[in-house]
């Protein structure tokens, strides 16, 4: 198969954009959420999302032939559960700072429903080749809106955007103290996990504007 | 604090204040996909209480006499150094869709009005994040076996709570004018949004 023909492009960049993972198909927004507080911990988390998707799209569309379709869950558990403890043991070896503040949401990439769902809908029935342009397409789908929310909920909540390095993530701006002492303030509720849904559904709104879909609810 | 002010304190903390959905945002993905229907919700709300109330202890032995380090002594004194910690993440989601599968086969055998109304709902559970999170966040608080079981009742209790909260909300403004682009998903989020802004007020209370 031609890697770069229409058709594997369009494999993954449909999921960026108009069957987004998060605002279209509704898949892994509990930790979409939990690590947007800051922009490093949303880019480490992309990276770690698009190694487990990627992987375990490859792997199962590779096996696909010889898995039985009753225990299929739970090889595609043991699967996607192996890959993820070693993104959980990797971070923990290279990025210990960050292995603390992500805390369980690592382990919880293993109930992220992209993974699971991504594995049923396309690995299964695809070749591997596909089946990794598919991983790649989704999990940036992911990345994107996570990185778009940890940004407005940094800059707006907290008045930093932070990117990650090897420690505590390197600062990159700050809001001036004199803009502080002209009167403006850090919207503190941002933060906190109320504002972590306003901001997932204005930018599931504003996604799907440019997307062109609604839904009937 | 003794006896069972403090299990009290753990249980209202689990359903209140750190409500698993509305504070620490596990499970969403069943509790935005479900919530559409109030009856639907009931059941799934049901099943993650009894789901969570049986995983979490299982679990928590498991941690406590398999793989936390020096767990394994209770052997023999060789493996007082032996860390299986990195095999957590497997054990706990396989202890947990084993349990998800049997629970389901006991249901089916001894309530056949509960298995009808929940059995569909069991197998979504195995991937619900709230269970697994239920167990690890066990694991790094470092509770004792009843202070376990208390929060894993509890945090059950607080998904049952929000899900039927967003549920009924979901329903009141079925025929409101609400923007096209925003119906659904979007709009389910702006609510849990406001929801979870009453749910914060209990962050005064100290236990």
């Amino acid at each position: 198969m031609e890697l770069f023909n229409s058709e594997s492009k369009k494999i993954v960049s449909d999921p960026i954009n108009v069957n987004n993972p998060i605002s279209l198909q509704v898949l892994g927004i509990c930790s979409a959420l939990a690590v947007t507080i800051r922009l490093d911990q949303a880019i480490i988390m992309t990276l770690a999302v698009v190694f487990v998707l990627c992987s375990s799209n490859v792997i199962l569309s590779l096996i696909r032939n010889y898995i039985p379709t009753r225990v299929r869950i739970v090889i595609m558990l043991s699967v996607i559960a192996s890959l993820v403890s070693v993104v959980d043991e990797l971070l923990k070896a290279y990025l210990y700072d960050m292995s603390k503040q992500l805390s369980v949401f690592v382990g919880l990439i293993i109930t992220n429903c992209i993974i699971m769902g991504r594995a049923e809908a396309f690995a299964l029935k695809h070749g591997p080749s596909k089946a990794f342009l598919d991983g790649l397409g989704n999990s940036m789908g992911y990345g994107l809106i996570i990185i778009v929310v940890s940004f407005f909920r940094e800059l707006f909540g907290a008045g930093t955007i932070t990117l990650p390095d090897g420690g505590a993530g390197y600062v990159l701006w700050r809001i001036p103290e004199s803009w502080y002492a002209a009167g403006y303030e850090n919207i503190g509720l941002l933060v906190l996990s109320p504002g972590a849904f306003i901001i997932l559904g204005l930018v599931i709104w504003i996604q799907r504007e440019f997307a062109g879909v609604e839904e009937d609810a | 604090m003794t006896g069972v002010e403090h299990y009290l304190s753990i249980f209202t903390k689990a359903v209140f204040i750190e409500n698993i959905v509305l504070a620490y945002f596990l499970g969403l993905c069943s509790f935005l996909a479900i919530s559409k229907k109030i009856d639907a919700s009931v059941g799934i709300g049901l099943a993650v209480i009894v789901v969570l109330t049986i995983t979490a202890p299982i679990n928590w032995f498991l941690w406590e006499f398999l793989l936390d380090k020096g767990a394994l002594v209770w052997i023999s004194q060789d493996f007082k150094d032996t860390d299986l910690g990195f095999l957590k993440l497997i054990v706990f989601i396989s202890v947990i869709a084993a349990m998800v599968q049997l629970v389901e086969m006991f249901m089916e055998r001894f309530s056949q009005s509960l298995y009808n109304s929940l059995g569909i709902f069991l197998p979504l559970i195995a991937v619900n994040c709230s269970i697994l999170g239920g167990s690890l966040f066990m694991v790094e608080r470092e509770y004792t076996i009843s202070e376990t079981v208390v929060y894993g009742f509890g945090s059950g209790v607080g998904f049952f709570l929000a899900i039927v909260a967003l549920a009924s909300i979901r329903y009141r403004i079925r025929y409101s004018n609400i923007p096209p682009r925003l119906r659904g998903v979007g709009m389910a989020m702006l609510l849990t949004g406001l929801l979870s802004m009453a749910f914060m007020a209990f962050s005064g209370i100290d236990l």
